[in-house]
This record gives C-alpha cells, structure tokens and sequence, in this order.
C-alpha cells in the first residue's frame, strides 16, 4: 500500500472512531453551542437597543444590531468548538488505546488527523445550528449570492482547519484536560476582544491594534462581507493568511508533539 | 541445558540464536535515574520469556523500548529481524501489545473497539468481520460485544485487551503484567489464554511480579534487578543456583521453643513466631535423621514443614538489598 493510501485509510478508521464517539456523547458537542447562543440572545435582547447605538449610521435599531453580530456570533461558534477539540485531545491523549496506536504499523499522523476532521464537521455543523438560531432571531443575508454563500462556507471551513491545528497543538502540549482548558482559553477570549460585538473603530486606542489584526477580526469582517455587502478591503487576503498560517504551524507543532515519546 | 546459568549473555554460544526478540547492552535513564543499565537478552522463536522483577525494576521500559513506544538512549534491539531504531514500522507490523494499563477505547464498544483493529490492521471487510467474530467468541465476549467498555469488568477488560491485540496475527507479543489486578478465575483465565498463544508457535514476552506465573508459563525467566538482568534460566536452572531447602519447626509453648532454640544450635530462629530453620536438602532420608535427631533431643515441635527452594527464595536471593525508593517507583 503506498503512502498516501494508507494514510487516508487509516486517517478515516480515526475519524469513524472520533465520530462514533461524538455521536455517542452528543452533549459535549451541544454544550459548547450554549455559550455562543446566550453570547447571541443576551446581545440582541438585553444590550441589542444600546449596542445599535454604537454601530455608527443613525437611527440604526435592534434588527440592524442582530446583522452585525451573527457573523462574529458564528465564529465565535468556530471558537468555541474548537475549544472542545483541545479538551478531548488532550482527554484522549491520557487513554490506554493511544498508546497501542502508537505501537501498530499504521500512518502516524492518522491519530491526529482523525481529530482534526472530525473537529471541523462538527465546527461546520455547529455554525449551521447557530446560524438557524440567528435566522430565527431575525438574521438575514441582505446580499449574498450561491457565489457568495460558498466563499462563507469555505472561509467558516478553512477558519475551522486553522484553529483545530492549533488546538489540537494545545491539547497536546497539556498533560491534561484541565490544562488543556487553560491553554486554548484564547479561542474562547479572542473573539469577546474582536469585532465580533462591537467596531473595533469604538475601542481605546491601545486596544484597537489588537482587535483588529488578531485572528478573529479580519474572518468576521470578511464573513461580514460576504454576507452582508459590506467592505471587507484587506480583511479577505488578512484572514486568508492567518487561517493558512495557524494550519501549517499548528500541523507542524502537533505533529512534533505527537511523535515526542510518551512518558 | 547443562549447567546453572548466572548471568548469561548472547553469543556464550550454547544456543543457536535465531532469535524472536534479541538485544545488546539497552540503557535507558530519565534524568539522571539509569532505569535500565545494559540490557543483552535472546529469546528464541516460539517461546515464553518472562521478565521478572520487583516495582520499578524498569521492566515496562524494557517492553516500552522493544515495542518501539519509546526510544532506548543506548545499545541495540531487533524484533522479528527489525531493528528497533531504524525499521520501527517493521517491528510494529510483526507484533502486539498488551500493556500493564488496559489499552481499550472505553468510550465506545468491545465490537467497535474491535472492528477498529481490524481496519487498522488493514483486513478486508469480509476478513475483518470473520477474525472479530471468532475472536469474540474466543474470549467470551459475545454478549458484552454491544456495550460500552467503560462498562466491563477488569477481567473482560484484559480479555478483550488481549483479543484486540490478536486481530492482525501478530507472531510476537508482549504482555505487560497481563494478570495484575485481576481475581484469581480471571488469572488462571488468562493463564489458558496464555498457554494456548504460545500453542500456535507464537513467541511471547511476558513481565510479571508473581513468581508463580512465571513459574507456570515461562521456558526461560529472566530476573531484572538494578537495571541490569541479575539471573536468567529456566526455572529450574533458577532454583538450582540458590540454596534454601529447610525444615521448619513450629512451637506454641514459648517454653518448648527456647529450650529447642538452645539445643539446636545450626537453626534460624524466629522469636516472634516461635519457629525455628534447619537446613535440609528435602530428602526423605534426611527428614528420617532429623526426626531422630529431634526424638533424642526430646524435643516436641507442634507443626514441621519441609520447604524447598521456589522461585520466591531466587527472587529474594538476588534481589536482597532492594526496596525500591520512590524515585524509582516514579520512573517507572
């Protein structure tokens, strides 16, 4: 068998095993969708009126604010899944069967890959539940075409790839599943300091920098964009290069971590 | 074999070695604690080798090593013709590991833990689904196939531990204290289990701390002490190299004990169970001459047992001065 054929034989037997275990456990899954949903509710129906006021264009209300925040709620989603994926990496690290893997002839990598894909279905399908709940709330996409929803999907998709890696890294690197919440605790804090909420224009000025070229930012203005027709200038190419970045580090970096012996 | 082996190494020529498992001078220490301080062992195709040693005596590094899961820091191994070091996916193709710590999926079932060997062991559909049947039904797994291993008890546990490892037909397997923590069905459970592996010409690599199970097992017994292995034979050639044949006498009248104690003088007291040692080879001509011996000393003992050397006094022989320290108890 070359390879790439046992690579991708034994990489999908990993994401059967990661999807028999999420299916068997969906509440590890929807748990991590709460925090996004109440992010959303609380914003719209408590702060919706008062953050309008923010959002610059006069006379702008509560309808206006829920267009503004599902985009950045839906990365938020991207987040917050992917947070989980640190957690059950690291969970899954600390189980006997990782070490019989270890000692059988299959692709090396295949363990992580397995998490990896897995990860991001679920991401993607997380995002789609959120985004019915926006849609229920009253979201809707004022300017994208088939062309336009594609490009959505396939930047939520390559931002799910980027931040995976890099959790997938995270759990890694922790000895386990308490650590491992400590250590990816930016993909849960970044978006709450990006545009996800507010303009980043209407923070302080020491903030602002970092707001604005974090990894959350530039993907939720682009998500924005497409969605929404607004400007996404040099947020697309900005996100682009981050998502490809934290993919190829974080493959790099996990795979390094994977193949250190084991104690 | 003919005489009493005290330390052997490979290449003393007695055996034509076209070894399963064969390994020269394996070192290994975390930080500055040498857990494993060159290692030479050669054990035959076909056979049960088994490593025995106190906690923390480093033989799970030894199988770690070997099963290619860590890497040694000096010395040289080959597995099934593979060296350990450059050909590690060799090894990995022609062996099975079952660890001291069970290495099942607990989340999902024993069937899918199962079926997931199968595929990793790249079998056909129709063959993969023909092994996990008989295999289940080999290890009494049948009825628990469906349910979550989380579930299973620490027999069934081990059993489908050992049945996971069997799905890709390895011709070499190692088994890390395969009976620790279990009861003693279950023990003697896996003991047949054991039996009847190396019944189909595999070559099996067993650690324990029970002497009885190497005893039982073993064709050849290796005792590792202080990173280095102290003795290795068969268990007889073991027994053989130590002396300790004794008879022991039992009072209850700490009267009777100290007048005895003081009339035989080439004894080993013990105050505190009133008991006293006499050397003895276990014969029954000397058991006859001591019994006389006894009857002249008019001395009446309520409990005499003859004891002759097991594997416990060869293990307590060579491993003496041993109490394992907690650092050596951590590295492990």
């Amino acid at each position: 068998m070359s390879t790439l054929t046992l690579a991708v034989r034994d990489s999908s037997t990993m994401l059967r095993r990661n999807l028999l275990h999420a299916r068997r456990y969906p509440s590890a899954t929807l748990n991590l969708l709460l925090t996004p949903v109440m992010m959303l509710l609380l914003f719209v129906y408590v702060f919706g009126d008062a953050m309008s006021a923010g959002l610059g264009g006069s006379g702008a209300d509560r309808s206006d604010y829920v267009a503004y925040i599902v985009p950045g709620i839906l990365l938020m989603t991207v987040g917050s899944t992917t947070f989980g994926a640190a957690v059950y990496m690291a969970m899954d690290m600390t189980e006997g069967v990782i070490a019989r893997f270890r000692t059988m002839s299959i692709h090396r990598s295949s363990v992580l890959i397995g998490h990896v894909v897995g990860s991001v279905l679920q991401s993607v399908m997380s995002v789609v539940l959120v985004g019915a709940v926006g849609v229920a709330i009253g979201f809707c996409s004022t300017d994208a075409g088939v062309l336009e929803w594609l490009a959505a999907l396939g930047l939520v998709t390559l931002f799910s790839l980027a931040l995976t890696w890099t959790a997938v890294g995270m759990g890694l690197s922790s000895p386990n599943a308490e650590a491992a919440s400590n250590s990816a605790m930016p993909l849960i804090l970044l978006p709450l300091i990006s545009s996800a909420f507010i303009p980043a224009e209407t923070m302080p000025g020491w903030l602002q920098p970092i707001a604005e070229y974090q990894p959350f930012t530039p993907a939720i203005e682009t998500l924005r964009g497409l969605l929404l027709g607004s400007e996404i200038g040099h947020n697309g190419w900005l996100a682009v290069t981050w998502c490809l970045g934290l993919t190829v580090l974080g493959y790099l970096w996990s795979k390094a971590l994977f193949n250190r012996d084991p104690m | 074999m003919p005489s009493p082996v005290m330390p052997t190494s490979i290449g003393d020529g007695r055996r034509p070695c076209s070894p399963a498992i064969s390994a020269v001078g394996l070192r290994k220490a975390y930080g500055d604690k040498t857990v494993l301080d060159g290692i030479d062992l050669c054990i035959p195709e076909g056979s049960v080798f088994a490593l025995l040693g106190p906690n923390g005596a480093g033989k799970t590094t030894i199988v770690k090593i070997l099963s290619t899961l860590i890497g040694a820091d000096g010395g040289q191994a080959e597995v099934a013709g593979h060296n350990i070091a450059t050909e590690p996916d060799g090894v990995r193709a022609a062996i099975g590991v079952t660890g001291q710590f069970s290495a099942v999926d607990g989340l999902i079932t024993g069937e899918e833990n199962m079926r997931l060997m199968a595929d990793l062991n790249h079998l056909s559909k129709r063959k993969g689904k023909q092994v996990v049947a008989e295999l289940l039904e080999r290890f009494d797994l049948v009825e628990a196939a469906g349910k979550p291993v989380q579930s299973y008890s620490g027999g069934m546990k081990r059993r489908l531990d050992i049945a996971m490892t069997l799905v890709g037909g390895p011709r070499i397997i190692f088994l890390d204290e395969p009976t620790t923590g279990l009861d003693p069905r279950s023990r003697h459970n896996m003991w047949q289990i054991i039996r009847e592996l190396v019944s189909d010409g595999v070559t099996v690599f067993l650690t324990t701390q029970y002497l009885e199970e190497a005893d039982e097992l073993a064709d050849r017994i290796a005792v590792l002490h202080d990173g280095t292995i102290a003795a290795e034979g068969s268990a007889d050639e073991l027994k053989r190299t130590i002396p300790g044949g004794h008879i022991r006498l039992r009072f209850t009248d700490p009267s009777a004990y100290h007048s005895a104690a003081t009339a035989l003088r080439e004894v080993q007291r013990d105050d505190e169970a009133l008991a006293l040692q006499l050397p003895s080879g276990g014969s029954q001509r000397e058991l006859r001459s001591v019994l006389d011996w006894l009857d002249a000393a008019g001395i009446e003992a309520d409990g005499l047992t003859v004891h002759t050397p097991d594997l416990d006094d060869v293990f307590f022989a060579l491993t003496r001065n041993d109490a394992a320290t907690p650092a050596e108890e951590a590295a492990r």
